[in-house]
């Protein structure tokens, strides 16, 4: 279904809707950031144990509800609609999935199931100082002893880095190099020689970590050296919930600004019946519109198993950064003055906004990316 | 009616053409025969050349036209237009003269709606109409006419009284253009292309029993042609692929056809012609610039969006759900599909932008497209037009106050040339 929703699919986003206008209102947001877990327990307890969320596209022989990328995606983009202060991309979009795609089928029922219940927040560890969401970007070095592995190097802009009990971190075998060589790793978040150290983040509604591990105990995920393949498809469903994701602020922002010129007089009449903000409000539905296409495309190409996903992912990364971004900018200047100020809501979707832009790597790279796939 | 289903339409369709398909006909025969039997618009009423079938079977009996490889009736250009205005407003007198041969082809129609002095707001219309004894006079200037060189009717708006406010003081009438007061005067686009005319009308003469409605229902009739110009985008393209068979009908309807769609050659072009980018990228050598990478990646994502947002319209329209705000934005898509293509084209392109006709690119098409894009911002609704539309009714923003529907339509200003 790429272009429509099923009637079961607009019930789950209805009920998700309502359960974060409830839960994830601005208020609780703006308290959650100022906090360093920024998560808030009860709404985790609930959403993982009431709503199954955490579990969402996990197969139920892993303790999941066995839904596909799309109801994955549904998830997300409502949460990025209500900035929801959880490790939900961290633990159930980034580390579930990375397990799926590299893990044993023993390790796949020892770890899942902690993930799908909420009890285990996991998350994955692939960046470094470089800031690249690739397998080349990947300097740290695993060595094996007896059937463990320990871990040296330095990881960054892990999301809830600094929370997670479980870590899953990409690292590759000594003197190798490029694609060949790379594997992923289990290691517990408070193992001995791992360091966590909570970042200043720009968007404070997404906690990032940098990790340092000094001969860290690990267990290898799968067989080591050749899960480049399980890297990179994780990194395009992570990319294409981040789309989903982006598409859900982006239509939150539109509509309070819209909401917002048509309450604001200036010259004696509302802002909103200026044709200036009209012809602008039309263009930022026209950009929300598009990304939410290429979001929801990108998705169902996933759940359909099409051959193109690489190329979809990137197309809709770059989409919806670009548009989000650029509703984001247009929002602060409808709301004039006042959108500019720390007490409007405006600047907290405007952050994760320029946070998401680079998040996974930019548009330039997806675009470079999205070229390549199609070999041009 | 509605003991119809798919299968006996089919069925009946596929008996008569059966019965009665021949090739060996002239084409106008041929139309005889199909608009006597009903089959020919099978969703108009009984006793007006249709059989009352429901528009929803209507695609079944298509199909089976086209299984046949049998010609259908002339529904191109603005005769469709011209028939659910009749068909919705007419009289019987109307019906009478102007539906058959409509459905037939012997009659080609053009619509006289905008003027020099009323693009966007038509309702702004000032070409007079003036009963004098006991017909209908007309002069004014009517411009943007598809066909009018070609056609024996037009639909025209006219203003019969401009002391009552726009939108009363309106008629809507069926005019003869082959008449001495009626002259026709090519309009040459940017691009070279003359697309459409100008309509000069100098004491040109209508009898009262054609006027539409009533004196002063112009603008509901004009709107009723609009919404079905607007819904009826696609049957263009229905008709763009005449048979390649030999015989004398075959070559008779390809005539019609190409005639209907002289003034559309350029229109792919207009559209920017994203599927060409990747294609001549890799022809010039372009595609290895990583600056043009990137605007080729933009064009092709843009356009991508643009399709997927329109599919996900059309998903609603058949699923029956009601459209999203998605069914109103494919027209400004289209534009700024358009406009960035051009742009990256000029990019592939070089200096080989600076050329035209035989000594550019692909013949001529690249430098089309480079000229051309201006027009889908422009034609059947500009981009302000639009996003008025998308902002006022998606949005539920406000309208901007009006300074011209309050009095009389003699006091309100307009253009100097007028």
């Amino acid at each position: 279904m790429k272009f429509s929703f099923t009637d079961e699919q607009a019930e789950f986003r209805n009920v998700l809707r309502r359960f974060l206008e409830d839960k994830s209102p601005t208020t609780e947001v703006r308290r959650l950031m100022e906090t360093d877990t920024g998560s808030d327990p009860d709404v985790w307890r609930q959403l993982s144990q009431d709503l199954g969320l955490t579990g969402i596209h996990i197969p139920e022989a892993y303790g999941g509800q066995g839904f596909g990328i799309s109801e994955l995606a549904i998830a997300v983009e409502e949460m990025g609609r209500s900035l929801l202060c959880a490790p939900f991309f961290a633990s159930t979009v980034l580390a579930a999935t990375a397990i799926l795609k590299s893990g044993t089928e023993a390790q796949k029922k020892a770890v899942l199931p902690g993930i799908a219940s909420g009890d285990t927040i996991a998350t994955l560890a692939l960046a470094e100082a470089s800031g690249e969401w690739t397998t080349d970007g990947i300097a740290m070095t695993a060595t094996q002893q007896g059937d463990r592995y320990r871990l040296n190097g330095t990881k960054s802009f892990v999301l809830d880095g600094h929370t997670a009990g479980l870590l899953v971190v990409a690292a590759r075998s000594e003197g190798s190099a490029g694609r060949n060589g790379v594997s992923l790793f289990t290691v517990s978040g408070d193992a001995p020689g791992v360091e966590r150290a909570l970042l200043k983040s720009t968007d404070p509604t997404r906690k990032i970590a940098r990790i340092t591990f000094s001969d860290a105990e690990a267990e290898l995920l799968g067989t080591e050296g050749t899960t480049a393949a399980a890297i990179d498809s994780t990194l395009d469903v992570a990319a294409i919930c981040l789309a989903n994701e982006m598409a859900g602020g982006a239509d939150r922002l539109l509509e309070d600004a819209i909401d917002y010129a048509k309450m604001r007089v200036q010259f004696g009449r509302a802002i909103a019946s200026f044709q200036s903000l009209k012809h602008k409000a039309a263009d930022m539905l026209l950009d929300v519109e598009l990304a939410k296409s290429a979001a929801y495309y990108a998705a169902a190409a996933v759940d359909d198993g099409d051959d193109d996903v690489p190329a979809v992912a990137s197309l809709a990364k770059a989409a919806t950064a670009d548009a989000y971004m650029q509703t984001a900018i247009h929002a602060v200047q409808i709301h004039g003055g006042i959108g500019f100020t720390w007490d409007n809501d405006t600047h907290l979707w405007f952050k994760r906004a320029k946070s998401s832009e680079v998040f996974l790597g930019g548009s330039a790279y997806h675009r470079e990316r999205l070229m390549q796939q199609w070999n041009v | 009616m509605s003991e119809h289903t798919e299968e006996s339409v089919r069925a009946e369709v596929r008996q008569w053409l059966a019965d009665n398909w021949d090739v060996n006909l002239p084409l106008l025969e041929w139309r005889g025969k199909l608009v006597e039997s009903g089959w020919g618009a099978p969703h108009w009423p009984t006793e007006w050349h249709g059989r009352d079938l429901p528009v929803g079977l209507v695609p079944f009996v298509d199909e089976e036209f086209e299984a046949a490889g049998a010609i259908g009736v002339a529904m191109i250009g603005i005769r469709p237009l011209a028939a659910a205005t009749i068909l919705a407003h007419g009289t019987d007198l109307h019906k009478e003269k102007f539906l058959r041969r409509i459905l037939t082809g012997e009659d080609t129609w053009c619509q006289l709606f905008s003027e020099p002095g009323s693009g966007s707001d038509l309702a702004g219309a000032i070409t007079k109409a003036e009963l004098k004894g006991n017909t209908w006079v007309i002069n004014g200037q009517k411009v943007w006419t598809t066909s009018a060189h070609r056609a024996q009717y037009g639909l025209l708006l006219a203003r019969t009284n401009p002391d009552l406010v726009k939108h009363q003081g309106l008629a809507y009438f069926i005019l003869d253009m082959k008449q001495p007061g009626v002259e026709v005067v090519p309009l040459r686009q940017m691009n070279g292309h003359a697309s459409f005319n100008q309509v000069f009308l100098t004491d040109a003469e209508v009898a009262p029993e054609f006027m539409v409605a009533h004196d002063g229902d112009g603008w509901e009739i004009a709107t009723t042609t609009l919404m079905h110009e607007r819904r009826g985008a696609d049957a263009l393209k229905k008709f763009q692929k005449p048979s390649s068979r030999p015989e004398r009908i075959f070559r008779e309807q390809a005539d019609e056809i190409k005639i209907a769609l002289e003034p559309y050659t350029w229109y792919p072009q207009r559209a920017g012609r994203a599927d060409l980018v990747i294609e001549r990228a890799k022809q010039t050598g372009a595609n290895t610039d990583p600056v043009i990478r990137q605007e080729i990646a933009k064009v092709m994502t843009l356009s991508k969006c643009a399709e997927w947002t329109a599919r996900r319209a059309r998903a609603a329209q058949q699923e029956g759900r009601p459209q999203g705000p998605e069914g109103s934005l494919g027209k400004l898509a289209s534009s700024y599909v358009a406009k960035t293509s051009n742009n990256v084209h000029t990019m592939i392109s070089g200096a080989d932008a600076m050329l035209t006709g035989e000594d550019s690119p692909m013949g001529g098409i690249i430098a089309e497209i480079l000229i051309s894009t201006p027009a889908i911002s422009l034609a059947g609704g500009t981009d302000e037009i639009q996003k008025n539309i998308i902002s006022e009714r998606v949005l539920k923003m406000p309208k901007e106050p009006r300074t011209d529907t309050n009095r009389p339509f003699k006091d309100v200003p307009k253009n100097l040339a007028s």
